[in-house]
């Protein structure tokens, strides 16, 4: 008798939508994404707005978490919230950043670009959201050639509704 | 517990089908274990992945995650899915005899 886990041929389809590209979501949709497709879930990933920073190449190795306005944050080794006033001051989102990535990376994740790449490798599809694409086109002169080359396309709302027929949508 | 015949040998086995005593698992086992998953042949990559778990987890004490194996074992994310099709965590666990991995990358 196989076993029970080989039973289960799995159709189940995801869509993550990442809208944020701090370290800490973009880090939570690859760990998503990542356990997805290691299921045989079949994955699609769209980004959009501030999620645009995971997948714009000049920008994804830089991501960073701010420690303002986060209550979440507490001063290191402390129960103590980590005043706006403090985590205000020059070089405390670099700081924190290192940091997390430093206790990330004891955990084993890897670091964002890379963590893309074998989510990639392992079959998931990366999608750039047209509305943010055409908007950045705008403001900052952004071109598909900007994009990093896991990126399948751009497309429309309207194409993701497509994409995501039939599966079930996580909202990062 | 519950047992499984896997190759005429009689081993124990969680729910899912995992074996939960390694020292029952021996290399001859393996390809019967394969077998049960539809893996009809396993090839020198196959057994790269399968040697370096057992190796691991006698030194960790827990099944090495995929991330743990394609940087430690060098075998390729791309490679890890072709050689165990869908489930590779799950897939390269349960023909090595070990749980399958409790991490989350």
């Amino acid at each position: 008798m196989p076993p029970k886990f080989e039973d289960e041929a799995t159709d189940r389809k995801l869509c993550i939508i990442v809208s944020k590209g701090t370290m800490e979501w973009s880090t939570a949709a690859m760990v998503l994404g990542n356990a997805a497709t290691s299921e045989g879930i079949e994955l699609n990933v769209f980004f959009t707005f501030w999620g645009f920073d995971a997948i714009i190449d000049k920008r994804m190795d830089k991501l960073k978490i701010s420690p303002v306005a986060n209550p979440s944050m507490k001063v290191p080794g402390t129960e103590i919230g980590m005043s706006n006033m403090l985590a205000g001051l020059p070089g405390m989102t670099a700081f924190a950043s290192s940091m997390m990535g430093k206790e990330m990376e004891k955990l084993g994740v890897p670091p964002h670009r890379e963590f893309m790449q074998m989510v990639h490798d392992a079959g998931a599809k990366f999608w750039a959201c047209r509305l943010t694409f055409d908007m950045m086109e705008n403001t900052m002169g952004l071109t598909k050639d900007d994009l990093w080359d896991g990126v399948e396309d751009v497309i429309s709302a309207n194409d993701f509704m497509e994409l995501a027929e039939g599966a079930q949508i996580i909202f990062i | 517990m519950a047992t499984e015949l896997i190759g005429g040998v009689e081993v124990h086995v969680d729910d899912e089908g995992f074996m939960t005593d390694p020292s029952e698992w021996n290399e001859e086992l393996a390809p019967a274990l394969a077998k049960e998953i539809g893996i009809d042949e396993l090839t020198d990559s196959h057994w790269k992945v399968i040697r370096f778990l057992r190796e691991d987890f006698a030194q960790q004490g827990q099944t090495a995650t995929l991330r743990r194996v394609s940087t430690m074992a060098d075998v390729p994310t791309k490679d890890l899915y072709q050689l165990f099709p869908k489930k590779p965590a799950k897939k390269m666990s349960y023909i090595s005899g070990l749980q399958k991995p409790v991490g989350c990358v």
